[in-house]
């Protein structure tokens, strides 16, 4: 039986999509059968991150109205094997989706997938909640920063109470994932730390990604980051994917890295 | 001993700032999603009862429900010197 995560944020532009594309990778990459389904119907991205975007035939939208079937919208990745994207549609909007469609699409990727990665539109609004609607985990990307932390509240409501497995008394797995994070600034008293977010939000920490150059050098290519593998980012996404498996991994990059005296002569290249 | 306490006194970060804000702002928003569908309209409605006869704005009533919705509880602020209208 397939799990379906969804990878959800409400506030936009925290890196939901940088972190569905990892995450669904990184799952691939540990031999796990994984489809990548951008729910962003209108604005989707995650082609372009995944670098398939050129090989866009079929949508979501056109599996949902029988106008393509599920083999023939599902773009097979060409550099990670077992994983594969299926595109939201770019000329439609978020009406084009109801529970039924999705409900439909999702319980024929089930049938041959072990993981289905929901990355989910910002918002509150009906496509954010038909991307969570059916998810057996929630994956809550989130920044230091106020207003990402208080729409991430917000979203672990929704949640809570209007996904299929509330309505059935059930609870989603939420797990933390906090990105963008600046150990210096931390440090410095000028950013939330991990420990400040975790305590106002309450739920079990899966990873904190450092702001990393490496991820917009990532999505320029159209490359998850976590191939990157020698990037401080990349090696925390792998580190998160491990965790979601089970594995017990320190958190690192928590701290301000010294910089070794070399480096610090010569100045460091990127 | 000025002085000294003016050194000694530790700044608050902005972060700290952060943190406390969120806390309440969190707390208060968990409580309102708790609360059944009907609050806000009925306490629009009980305000504009006491509006009425009292100088009241909505900051002054504030109308909690336990949660199993047993207890409700009503406050209202009255305005210190009350004049008929």
């Amino acid at each position: 039986m397939a799990e379906i995560i969804v990878v959800t944020s409400g506030k936009g532009g925290v890196g939901k999509t940088t972190s569905s594309a990892a995450i669904g990778t990184g799952l691939a990459l540990r031999g796990h059968k994984t489809v990548l389904v951008d729910f962003d119907v209108g604005l989707r991205n995650l082609d372009l991150i995944m670098g398939c975007e050129r090989r866009v035939v079929f949508d979501l939208v056109n599996v949902i109205n029988n106008e393509a079937t599920l083999n023939q919208a599902l773009i097979k990745d060409k550099r990670t094997e077992g994983l594969f994207i299926l595109p939201a549609s770019q000329t439609r909007d978020k009406d084009a989706l109801s529970k039924e469609g999705v409900e439909k699409v999702l319980n024929e990727l089930a049938e041959s997938f072990d993981y289905i990665v929901c990355d989910s539109p910002a918002g509150i609004e009906k496509g954010a909640q038909l991307a969570l609607y059916f998810a057996d985990t929630a994956i809550v990307v989130t920044n230091p920063e106020v207003s990402s932390v208080r729409d991430s509240d917000r979203i672990l409501g929704v949640l809570q109470s209007k996904s299929r497995k509330a309505e059935q008394g059930g609870q989603i797995r939420e797990h933390l994932l906090l990105t963008r994070y600046n150990p210096a600034r931390v440090q410095a008293g000028e950013m939330l730390s991990v420990d400040d977010v975790s305590d106002i939000l309450a739920i079990p920490l899966l990873g904190v990604i450092p702001e990393s150059e490496a991820v917009l050098k990532a999505s320029n290519q159209g490359v998850p980051v976590v191939l990157d593998d020698k990037s401080d980012a990349g090696q925390a996404y792998l580190d998160a994917i491990a965790r979601f498996l089970g594995e017990d991994r320190e958190h690192r990059f928590l701290d301000v890295q010294r910089k070794g005296l070399l480096s610090r002569v010569f100045g460091r290249k990127g | 001993m000025g002085i000294l306490s003016y050194f000694r006194a530790k700044k608050q970060t902005s972060a700290s700032v952060a943190k406390e804000r969120l806390q309440v702002l969190v707390a208060y928003e968990r409580n309102q999603r708790s609360q059944p569908d009907y609050l806000p309209q009925m306490q629009q409605e009980i305000l504009a009862v006491i509006a009425k006869y009292v100088d009241v704005s909505l900051d002054d009533v504030q109308i909690n429900l336990d949660e199993d919705c047993s207890i409700l509880e009503l406050n209202v602020t009255l305005p210190e010197q009350r004049e008929p209208r």
